[in-house]
Parts: C-alpha cells; structure tokens; sequence
C-alpha cells in the first residue's frame, strides 16, 4: 500500500501546468472551429502555429519587445492562413492538400529563415511573457493561483472561449458562418457570399493558431526551436473534433488531453508504472472513438471538405 | 494566345509538361526565399545538384533516398485512386518497421527466406494498421483523414513502448533503446560495391509495375477506380463499396509499410524510437507531383530522393538550410493542385489540364 497525500499545492500544481499547456492546443482548436465552421478544413493548424512561434519570436528578438512578437505571431498566422484560403476557396484546391502545403511550408520557411538569422545569434534573447497575478482573485484558494495568475497568452485563451462561442453562436456573423458550412448552396441561395465568409473565417483560425504559436517561442520558453511546436497542432484538431466543433467543448477536450499529460509524468515519479506511453495515446484514440460514433459520436459540419464553385 | 506546347496530347501534357513546369516554378519560389536570407540562389541550387549527382557515390545515395518515396508514393497514389486520402502513411511506415524488424531479428534461416518472411510480416501490420482506418470509415464513416492522422501518433507512441520496454523489442544486451539487429542474413544486399545502394532499389523497380497490374488489370483494381471515380455507380453496379474501401486502405498501408521495413533491411539493421520524419505529407507531394499514376512515381520519388540527398551538402557549402527542399516541395504541390494556376502560365485551354484525382472526386461530390 502507498499513501496517497493530496495537498492542495499539489491540486494548484496540477491544474496550473495543466492549464497553461492546454493553451495552445485550445487556441488551434478555436481556429479550427471558425474554420470548419464555415466549411473549410484545416490540418494547417500544426504548420500556422510553427510560422506564429517563429515569426513571433523573431520580430521580439530584432525589437526587443515581446508584444510586438505577439502582434506579428498573429499576422504571420493570418498571412499563412491566407495562402490556404486562397488555395482551397479560390482556386478549389482540395482542403486537405493546402492545407499539407501549409505544414511543409512552414517546415521550409522557419527552417531557412530560423539558420540563416537567428541559429548562431549569441545576443540574449527577449525573454518570456510576464505572469500577471491579477489581484484580489489570485488569492481565492486552489482556483485563484490556477485561473488568476498566467501570462498573456493563456488569458486571452480564457477570454477567446467566450468570444469565439459568442461569435459562432449568437452573431449573425456566425449563423452565416455555419450556414456556409452545412449547406452552402442554400447559404448563397439566401444572399451570402460564401466565399467571403469562408475567408474570413480561415483568416481568423490563422489568428488564432498564430497566438497559439506565440506560447511556444514566447511565453513557455522564449526561445525558438526548429519544429517546437511537435504536432500539438494536430491533437488542437482532436480537441476540436472530441470537443464536437465548440469552443467550449475544445477548450475540456485540450485540458483533457493535457491533464493524462501530468498523470503521466506524475505517475512515473511516484513509481507507479503506466507506460506514458499509452497516456499520450489517449486524446488520438478517444478521437478515433468519437469520430467512429461509438460513444457519443461527433459529426463534422456537413460542408466541411466540399470546395465550393459559385452558382 | 496559345503556345506550341499546346499540341501535345492531353497525357503528355497533364504527365510532363504540367509537372515539369511545377518543379521548375517550385525551384523559382524557393529561390526568392534564398535570395531573402542573402545567399545566392545559383550557388545553392549547385551546390543542391552536386550533392545530388556529380559522383558515383552522390548518385547512389540519391538512389538510396528515393527508395522510400517510390513505396510511399505508390501507397498514397493507390489510396488516390480509390477516392480515399491516406495522410498515415508515416505511422504505416513504422507499424511496418516494427513487424518486420520483430521477423528479421527473431527468426534465423537463409535470406531466401527471411528477406521475404520480414516484408510480409511488414506488409501484413501494414495491411491491417490502416485497413483499421478503412474499416473506421467504411462500418462508421470516420474520415480517413483524422483517423490516419491521429494513429500516425498512435504508432510513434506504440513504437517507442515497443522499442523502450525490456522483455519487449528492447535489445537486453545494451542501454541504448532500440531492437536487436537484424540477422545478417535478413540484411538486403548492397548492389553496387562501396555504395549504400541496397537491393530495396530493385524491389522498389518491380513494385511499381505491380501496383500498376493490380490498379488497371485487375478486378480488384477495377473496383477500386469505380468506387473512386463515383461510389454512387460502384454500388448500383454491386460492387461493395465497404468491401473496396477497406482493401484499398490496407494495399496502401502495405505499400507504405514496405517502405518502412525496406529501409530498415537496407539501411538500419535495427530500429530505434520512431520520430516524425515528414515522410507522410512528402509521400502525399510525390503522388500528387506523379499525378497517382505508378510510372510516374518512380521520376517523381527520384527528385524527391534527389532534394533530400543534395540538401545536406547545400547546406554544408552554401549555408542555405537543408529545410530550404520543403518550400520547394509545397511550392511544387500548389502548382500541381491548382492547375488554373499553370494553365494561365503556359496559356493552355481549360481541359487540357486534368484536375488530380482527388480533387476532381471532391468537387464532383459536391454538386
């Protein structure tokens, strides 16, 4: 028999890194729920958030200003997203092939970009995002360290929860948004601009993995890696799916996925023997469970995939 | 106004002229990159074909590179031309690795038989890996796309247990986490002295010509292209479309698998912890760029080979990073994908550039 002894600076650990490396797979999953909204699929997710990591890091580091970085990580998002809107709604490229073109792109352009400027730089680096401990709030027990004392990024991921569901759900903005995505034709048949609509929407997913990029190269590290970001777009697409196309859902699916995380590392430490390696498996498995329909089955908007021609 | 080339037939067109101007416009892309980081793009793109060609030994290595890829392309093209979108052909690759290797260094009998006996074994995980994605999508109509993506990451975690974990695959003699090596006798042969050419090469030149048997002369094959071409018609006309679905997915992953093992047979003798290697989304460039047609994979999988193998020496003489190849890649990729794209820059009549397979299915299913 072992003892187990919970201390709530154990809970307030645990929640806390579960939170803030559930940041940037929430974000991704954001922007692909804006994205496969509108009908549009995005596997781009992994290939933004590596451009938002490297741009990002790369204009704090020339300007030494980190919130610089975090407004390019941003645009270098929305600017990559562009090339897979352009692709897949202009020239109706097949969505899954742009959006391959976007994850080896990103893998070219940050590699080159990353030896030739910034591999053998010796100056000291911008350094991380500050943790905000907002007052008052922080000092509430368990939850207040947990929700109440993060860096930037995580904080915008808590307040985009809202504003994202607010946006898809309770805007007209958004009823066009999933009208696009489910029946496109009846959509244009109405007087939308399926087009533009599908546009917008890729854009702001590139937004959102472009912020989510700029957790990794500025608020986790402050220091860009080649290949940093290591899939955790793809398990953003499986929060998005596990969480059925919600924000909120994604944002539960993300944590998650980041908490079997923490067991995992946990678990080896305290000897208790469950090979990590099937705790990593857990998010791509529980998403191959909900796309299959087998518990809860979670379905794709109806037009998501579908390149639409203008009638 | 139109141009000369114009008169080509409609294949000459759609398997030389379009690709060909696509490779030449990726390099062009890529070149404005090189220009930006201050290098000379000439001197890269020299140095590239040096490290590629100019020696016996450079043009083996290339040989070497494009072993994979001729694998990895047929798998995902076969896919293609069943209408279905294998992007796990990386997580295939290590299933097949690990059940070949598990056959190549437990058994011990002559090379006539172990060669073999590992590539099936291979084949089989393979078959059976993304057959399971088949299977998803035909009983439950899970997207191939998101199952294969997530048991890509299923397998690297499955191979690096597998590999790490004593009384498994862990090699007990050492502290290193990999598998015991291969017999000798399961190793391929090297077909060109001095070189690391193995015999993967040769095998990879008959797979090609038997994927293509198995596609356009077969009932298998015929199935296959009717339910890709319109699953609608394939089911009225009685073919199970489950049925097809489920083959076409397993042949691919057996393809794919058989890149794995080969590489591990030919070049490794051993495995070791999986680490995503890309090879999944360029498996998808080289059947785009071959148009899913298995003669052409065997150029396409070559300058594939090519760019991998010129990109470290490159590196090493012009200081361009080796990663400079994926932009020429997904360059590559665009122009292929979207024909509106070349056909406005070689003047060409709309028609006269077929769509790729999988493009052309999506947007008739979408009508």
């Amino acid at each position: 028999m072992f003892e187990l002894a919970i201390h709530a600076s154990d809970v307030t650990v645990f929640g806390s890194q579960t939170l803030v490396t559930a940041t940037p797979l929430a974000l991704a999953a954001f922007g692909g729920v804006m994205c496969e909204r509108s009908g549009v699929t995005n596997i781009a997710l992994e290939g933004i958030m590596l451009t938002g990591a490297f741009v990002g890091y790369a204009v704090a580091f020339a300007s030494h200003n980190l919130w610089l970085g975090v407004a390019a990580a941003i645009m270098a998002g929305v600017l990559i997203a562009s090339i897979h809107a352009i692709l897949s709604i202009s020239f109706l490229v097949d969505q899954i092939v742009s959006g391959t073109v976007i994850n080896i792109l990103a893998v070219g352009i940050t590699g080159v970009f990353y030896r030739t400027f910034l591999e053998t730089q010796q100056v000291q680096g911008p350094g991380t995002l500050p943790v905000w401990s907002i007052p008052v709030l922080s000092q509430i027990p368990i939850a207040g360290p947990i929700l109440f004392q993060n860096a930037f990024v995580t904080y915008a991921m808590l307040v985009l929860i809202g504003v994202v569901h607010f946006t898809v759900f309770h805007t007209t903005w958004g009823l066009r948004t999933r009208a696009c995505g489910e029946h496109p034709r009846a959509a244009e048949t109405a007087g939308i601009n399926v087009h533009f609509v599908r546009y917008l929407n890729v854009l702001a997913s590139g937004a959102l993995a472009g912020l989510g990029g700029a957790y990794f190269s500025l608020q986790q590290i402050g220091e860009f890696l080649p290949g940093m970001t290591g899939g955790r777009g793809f398990i953003g697409l499986a929060a998005m799916i596990f969480g059925r196309w919600t924000p909120g859902g994604a944002f539960l699916a993300s944590l998650l996925f980041t908490a079997s995380d923490q067991v995992a590392s946990r678990a080896t430490a305290a000897g208790i023997h469950i090979p990590p390696q099937f705790l990593g498996m857990l998010p791509y498995l529980l998403t191959i469970v909900v796309v299959a329909g087998a518990v809860g089955r979670s379905i794709a908007p109806a037009a998501v995939g579908k390149p639409y021609r203008k009638a | 106004m139109r141009r000369w080339w114009s008169i080509f037939p409609g294949w000459v067109i759609n398997l030389v002229i379009v690709p060909a101007a696509s490779v030449v416009l990726g390099f062009g892309v890529a070149a404005i990159a090189i220009v930006a980081t201050g290098a000379d793009p000439s001197q890269a793109y020299l140095a590239l074909f040096q490290g590629a060609f100019t020696n016996t030994n450079a043009f083996a290595e290339t040989l070497v590179s494009s072993i994979p890829y001729v694998f990895l392309g047929l798998g995902v093209a076969l896919g293609f031309r069943a209408g279905l979108f294998n992007i796990g052909a990386e997580g295939q690759f290590y299933i097949g690795s690990l059940s070949g290797v598990f056959v190549a260094y437990s058994l011990h009998l002559p090379a006539l038989l172990l060669i073999p006996l590992s590539i099936l074994a291979a084949m089989a995980g393979g078959f059976l890996y993304a057959g399971f994605a088949g299977f998803l999508k035909a009983r439950f109509g899970a997207h191939e796309v998101i199952t294969t993506i997530m048991l890509n990451y299923v397998s690297f975690l499955l191979a690096n247990y597998l590999v790490t974990t004593p009384g498994l695959m862990l090699d007990p003699h050492t502290r290193t986490p990999r598998t015991p090596y291969i017999d000798p006798n399961a190793a391929l042969p090297i077909i060109i002295p001095q070189s690391r050419l193995h015999a993967g090469f040769l095998l990879a030149l008959v797979a090609i010509p038997l994927v293509w048997l198995l596609i356009n002369r077969t009932t298998v094959g015929f199935r296959l292209r009717a339910v890709g071409y319109n699953p609608g018609a394939a089911r009225a006309a009685g073919i199970s479309v489950a049925t097809t679905t489920v083959l076409a997915m397993g042949i691919s992953g057996a393809l794919a698998a058989t890149a794995g093992i080969v590489q591990t047979l030919g070049i490794q003798h051993v495995m070791t912890p999986a680490v995503a290697s890309g090879y999944g989304f360029d498996a998808i460039a080289v059947a785009l760029l071959a148009r899913s047609n298995p003669w052409a994979i065997l150029p396409a999988a070559m300058l594939f080979g090519a760019l991998h193998n010129g990109a470290s020496f490159m590196q090493l003489q012009t200081q361009v990073s080796s990663d400079l190849i994926s932009i020429v890649q997904a360059s590559v990729i665009v122009f292929i994908a979207a024909p509106a794209i070349i056909r406005w820059l070689l003047r060409l009549r709309e028609g006269q550039v077929a769509k790729v397979a999988i493009t052309e299915r999506e947007a008739i299913s979408s009508v």
